[in-house]
């Protein structure tokens, strides 16, 4: 089968999280391949950014969040005291639901991350790092006469190639998209979904949304969350066509969710 | 609510008592809003009605014959030697021409007329003019509080002589100096200029205004680094547990504890304990930081809180450290809400009065303060001190200074709003 052919990036092991004393994910074991989009799909609530969150681990941030179980990138476990989380999220990007530029300029929101990671040495290599990450996110045509415009001062769809630039200007291997789309209108979603087809070539993408078409149009594996489990996972093909679970032909169906 | 809808009512009647009780509210608003202007307004025209006087001072020229062989000089005349000669028989000997006098009671009466200073006032006249020694030079003196509160129409004339403090023999000097155009006023710089006196005319607000600068200089320098690191550790470090917990709840307890309650804390310990300097400003800038912490922790914790959160994943995802991420993204945003609220808690800062009292900053300090550890009275003090004085000079006085007070608070806070104003539009 074509799913066995390609090579694991992430590996994730009866992951187990929990919210205090509320379980949110329950005994997850989910394959991620290299260089190919997986789309998280499932109703509301269910675990799906959760999920991804353990992938960059900023599930840390949350005080009353524990998590258990293994996720190995490249064979490599995350889920330990000694991992350094800095070099962990250099690897692993993340694009949140809502963008999030920071309130600086569109060239300081792109230089933010080579910066702290002193990734340039002198200005010359920052602005071809900046320029590199703009025309990787499509967005350089767009505002390479105004880098100095605050980046809040683009449009929605802009704003949020402007932080897929800003995740890929560190060089990660993996990115996480968390409902990247859910604010952003049919023509800027459909620039984001071609630019997530292109960045597959040189990325693993993760990505969670609710949009079934979405799913169908950008990502060859989907995974469906329901309370916290994991119901069915495949390509994406199958699932959408000929589901093995029952309840996944009635999510892909809107018959609940 | 359901029962006081009348069930017999049309729909058209309905609607009509709805809009109606909009309308009553709309109306009481208004008749607040109003209510509020108009105290604001009293109290604003109270003060500016009685304290606008204080800014001018009657002046009486006199007629000064600068004999340099009144002055009993050993040395040549330069400046020096002027500044050490007595020139108390010279001005005597020029005030009492102003008028003539029978007996030694009525020249009595005239040297009354004057400021207790005349003296160095005639004095410093010669030694910025040194040309004029030995010639007869017109002198503008600054007039006794009697007679400059006759001149600015506060002294009832029409009192019988035993209850005025001014006698008939005094009003008649004055008629005749006021014919003889000798009588005029001047801004008054020695309200600026002076420290306290007991004499009305010569007291100003110099002493404590340089006293309440140093108290907030101090207030700032200690309190601001302190609630800042605080208030960043608490919000974005501290594990969130029942310590923190704990800590919190007495930040705010803390922030509603009565002010003396920090003057007694100054008092028992600064200066019963640890032996400061009384009545200084180090002291009152302590114990004003001290109330000052916790008011200004309050509005950094809330403006750093109020940061959105997608911030901070914004700078973690790219990986940045925990430090990184709140010193490089979420101080910075919510520095104008951290600098209003500490102004706004210094200028609290600047208006107390009862834990300077505690304190020793109460007392009667002539000398303006040239260093925080020089004992020195306040703003707010002084306003105390001078509403219990009985002269009507200080009656001016007390709401000039109350006018300077507000004057600064107002221009804190201002400066409070523009600072937020202007930090956060820059990104909307």
């Amino acid at each position: 089968m074509e799913l066995n052919n390609s090579k694991i990036k992430i590996k994730a092991k009866n992951l187990n999280v929990f919210y205090g004393k509320k379980q949110a994910l329950f005994d997850i074991n989910l394959d991620i391949n290299q260089k190919e989009v997986t789309a998280l799909i499932g109703p509301s609530g269910c675990g799906k950014s959760t999920f991804i969150r353990c992938i960059n681990r900023m599930n840390d941030v949350i005080d009353i969040c524990k998590v258990e179980g293994s996720v190995e990138i490249d064979g490599a476990e995350i889920n330990e005291k000694n991992v350094d989380v800095v070099t962990l999220r250099e690897k692993v990007g993340m694009v949140f639901q809502k963008p999030n530029p920071f309130p600086k300029s569109i060239y300081d929101n792109i230089a933010y991350g080579p910066i702290i990671h002193g990734a340039a040495e002198n200005k010359n290599q920052m602005d071809n790092i900046v320029e590199t990450s703009l025309k990787k996110a499509a967005l350089w045509d767009e505002v390479k006469d105004r880098l100095n415009e605050p980046g809040t001062s683009l449009s929605g769809g802009q704003q949020q190639r402007l932080c897929i630039a800003r995740a890929l200007s560190v060089n990660p291997e993996v990115i996480l998209m968390d409902e990247p789309c859910s604010a952003l209108d049919p023509i800027a979603t459909a620039k984001i979904e071609e630019l997530i087809d292109d960045l597959k070539k040189s990325y693993t993408i993760v990505i969670v949304t609710h949009s079934m078409a979405q799913a169908v149009r950008v990502s060859q594996k989907t995974g469906f969350f329901h309370l916290g489990k994991i119901i069915e996972v495949d390509s994406t093909e199958k699932i959408f066509k000929n589901p093995a679970n029952k309840m996944t032909q009635d999510y892909i169906t809107g018959r609940f969710g | 609510m359901l029962k006081n809808i009348e069930k017999n009512m049309t729909k058209e009647q309905r609607l009509k008592k709805r809009y109606r009780a909009e309308k009553r509210f709309k109306m009481y608003g208004l008749i607040s809003v109003s209510l509020a202007v108009i105290f604001v307004l009293i109290l604003v025209q109270n003060i500016f009605s009685k304290g606008s006087s204080a800014f001018s001072r009657t002046m009486i020229e006199v007629e000064v014959n600068y004999d340099s062989s009144l002055l009993e000089l050993d040395s040549p005349i330069n400046q020096n030697s002027l500044k050490d000669a007595d020139f108390y028989d010279l001005a005597v000997e020029s005030l009492l021409k102003i008028y003539p006098a029978k007996d030694s009671k009525e020249e009595r009466q005239i040297l009354r007329l004057f400021s207790p200073d005349y003296e160095f006032e005639i004095k410093d006249f010669l030694i910025k003019n040194p040309n004029k020694i030995d010639q007869v030079v017109p002198v503008k003196i600054t007039a006794s509080d009697d007679i400059d509160q006759l001149n600015k129409g506060n002294f009832p004339r029409d009192l019988p002589e035993d209850r005025r403090r001014v006698s008939n023999y005094q009003l008649n000097i004055y008629d005749n100096l006021v014919e003889k155009e000798k009588i005029n006023k001047k801004f008054n710089n020695y309200l600026f200029t002076k420290g306290d006196s007991r004499d009305p005319e010569l007291a100003g607000i110099g002493g404590s205004l340089m006293g309440s600068f140093f108290t907030i200089i101090i207030c700032l320098i200690l309190s601001f680094p302190i609630a800042i690191m605080a208030s960043i550790y608490l919000e974005e470090f501290a594990p969130k547990n029942k310590i923190t917990d704990f800590i919190e709840i007495n930040i705010n307890n803390l922030a509603a504890v009565p002010s003396i309650v920090y003057g007694l804390l100054g008092l028992g310990i600064l200066l019963s304990v640890m032996e400061f300097p009384r009545s200084t400003p180090l002291v009152a800038g302590i114990t004003l930081s001290l109330m000052t912490l916790p008011r200004i922790i309050i509005p950094c914790r809330a403006s750093l809180k109020a940061v959105p959160p997608s911030i901070r994943e914004a700078a973690l995802s790219v990986g940045a450290s925990k430090f990184q991420t709140v010193f490089h993204h979420v101080v910075p945003l919510a520095m104008p809400g951290t600098l209003s609220g500490t102004i706004i808690g210094l200028a609290q800062a600047l208006g107390e009065t009862a834990p300077l009292i505690l304190i020793g900053m109460v007392a009667f300090v002539v000398d303006i303060p040239s260093s925080p550890v020089d004992p020195s009275a306040s703003l707010p003090v002084q306003v105390y001190l001078w509403s219990e004085q009985a002269e009507r000079g200080f009656v001016e006085k007390t709401s000039a200074t109350i006018m300077m007070l507000l004057g600064f608070l107002i221009v804190m806070n201002f400066i409070a709003v523009y600072l937020r104003q202007k930090f956060e539009k820059k990104w909307n």
